[in-house]
């Protein structure tokens, strides 16, 4: 598999990223060193092993289902960009 | 009209919010109408650094809510994070289940004009809801409240086995009642603790291949994915008719204009890139925990309606529309340890009650009576204290008060009048006062008695026995 400066084109793009075609170019280069990095792993026989969707050998951790102080309003707010009624306000969103 | 020319192909998307407590994946409350914000901290808020940790009832809810529609259990599920970016998403994903839902293949039966159906559940699957985003006067800044954010959801998906809005609103109340007899969520649409997205597509009869389809949002209420969907399909028979094509796109329901609009979103192009969240450990759900959750569902509608059909004699319609609500259901069963007559209480319900709250537009929630008061009423009626028509007034007052019958009666000087001496005078004095109508009776004009009884059942307010009123004055004017 190989990454086009297309795919890079629609990566950033998700990502809201705006990148120049010289950009384009040498992310997707990078991005093909590194799945080729990572193209080793298919030399390996994992027939019969399980795809790992954790590395940690755990299961079931959980709490009680109990309500917990939240934070004031002040904490909650103090990274906003700009607020306005305890609400943080961001640029209009239109459906 | 075009459509008979086409089949409608319907899959529903039923978001239904768990009343648990506290959120999903931190200890925040859950609780509907607190101030903005107040409800958050560094976890749902997404900071960098912190930890989610599953809470153990949304899990058990999402279990039984997938037990009750027949879905089978996953012996090991996991969450993954969905990647979108959305000011309604603190982290710029959604911690959601992509391939390992809770439940899959489940379904549940239908009746559209007497007619049972099945519908397939593709799955269940557990997730964060989002923030609420208003939208500020003139439309140059939006403001997040992340309070929702967290909330435990279940996305339960179905297959595209609904052929008409009619049955997807058939659907829509069928799986809410299972929810509510389960009590796992609030389901109240209004307050967008069930919420409804629609897949719809149109195909020549006969053909295998579904048709484009377009994914309907941004319906309120029962009503609206009914009407909604009539919309759509209308239009989409449109397009097609004069020889075009339907676009695959999401189309946004407006209550007001009674139309659909393409939200011509960006995202459109949907590239969510699911993996597994590092943050949160798999959960296994093994036979003695399934065996544990599965105990506590209750008798289910369907179960309900049948034995209601088989205890009570009553007809499957007048069965199914009892045990719709668990509430009224409830209330209906609470009613016979008052009264024997099921029959006739279930009359009430259906008649009195229901005309009363569509005329008014309420939920059964919102009024006062009791079963106690429904079957007292009717045993009141049954020894003759008061006459069905007075029994009428009774049961207004029990829905706006929640008095008791014996009460309110007393209180209004509804009792019956069933003394022959008493009823005779009036008999009489009506007798006097009309005898143009006496005569007419007597001149053959049978209608002319109906005129005297009313003029008797107004000079005692309604209260005489109806039955002596007749006999007495049938005496009187033949004898």
């Amino acid at each position: 598999m190989s990454i086009s400066a297309k795919d890079v084109e629609h990566v950033a793009d998700l990502a809201r990223l705006d990148l120049s075609d010289e950009e384009k170019d040498r992310f997707a280069g990078q991005l093909n060193a590194i799945l080729k990095y990572a193209e080793k792993l298919n030399e390996l026989d994992t027939d019969g092993v399980e795809p790992t969707s954790h590395v940690l050998p755990l299961a079931n951790v959980m709490r009680e289902d109990e309500v917990r102080p939240s934070w004031p309003i002040e904490k909650v707010l103090a990274n906003a960009p700009d607020e306005e009624d305890g609400q943080f306000k961001v640029p209009a969103v239109l459906e | 009209m075009s459509l008979t020319k086409y089949e409608t192909v319907i899959g529903l998307e039923v978001h239904v919010e768990l009343h648990t407590k506290s959120k999903i994946f931190c200890g925040c409350s859950t609780s509907f109408g607190a101030a903005p914000n107040s409800h958050t901290c560094p976890i749902c808020l997404g900071h960098p650094g912190v930890l989610p940790v599953l809470n153990r009832q949304a899990v058990e809810y999402a279990m039984k809510a997938a037990m009750a529609l027949n879905c089978e259990i996953a012996e090991w599920s996991k969450f993954d994070r969905k990647n979108y970016f959305y000011p309604d998403s603190p982290k710029a994903y959604q911690i959601s289940q992509y391939d390992q839902p809770i439940g899959q293949n489940g379904w549940i039966d239908i009746e559209v004009d007497g007619k049972t159906k099945r519908i397939g559940i593709t799955r269940l699957h557990l997730e964060e809801d989002a923030g609420k985003l208003t939208h500020v006067e003139g439309g140059y800044a939006s403001l997040v409240d992340f309070n929702r954010v967290g909330t435990p959801l279940v996305e339960i998906v179905s297959e595209p086995d609904i052929r008409s809005p009619e049955e997807a609103k058939a659907y829509l109340e069928k799986l809410k009642a299972i929810m509510q007899y389960c009590d796992v969520s609030d389901v109240r649409m209004e307050q967008g603790s069930l919420r409804c997205d629609a897949n719809i597509s149109l195909r020549p009869y006969g053909q295998k291949e579904f048709g484009t389809k377009a994914e309907l949002k941004n319906m309120n209420s029962f009503r609206g994915v009914q009407r909604g969907l009539e919309y759509e399909q209308m239009r989409q028979a449109d397009v097609l008719e004069s020889g075009g094509k339907v676009v695959q796109e999401t189309r946004r329901w407006d209550e007001n204009q009674g139309k659909t609009f393409s939200m011509r979103s960006k995202e459109e192009a949907h590239d969510y890139r699911y993996f597994p969240d590092p943050d949160l450990v798999r959960v296994h759900i093994g036979e003695e925990w399934k065996t544990r959750v599965r105990a506590t569902i209750p008798e289910l509608p369907d179960a309900r309606q049948a034995r209601y059909v088989e205890e009570y004699g009553l007809s499957s319609y007048d069965a199914g529309v009892l045990t719709a609500s668990m509430k009224l259901a409830d209330f209906f069963e609470d009613s016979l340890k008052y009264t024997s007559d099921a029959k006739a209480s279930a009359n009430w319900i259906m008649g009195e009650l229901l005309a009363y709250l569509n005329a008014n537009n309420l939920e059964f929630e919102d009024v006062k009576i009791t079963g106690q008061g429904l079957g007292e009423m009717i045993q009141l009626i049954e020894k003759g204290t008061i006459s069905t028509k007075i029994a009428k007034t009774v049961f207004k007052s029990m829905l706006e008060t929640g008095k008791l019958p014996q009460q309110i009666v007393e209180e209004q000087g509804l009792v019956q009048i069933s003394d022959e001496g008493a009823i005779l005078s009036v008999v009489d004095a009506v007798i006097a006062a009309n005898p143009q109508s006496v005569e007419d009776f007597r001149g053959g004009k049978e209608k002319a008695i109906g005129f005297l009884v009313g003029q008797i059942m107004r000079e005692t307010k309604g209260k005489a026995n109806p039955g002596l009123v007749n006999k007495l004055l049938m005496e009187r004017l033949k004898g």
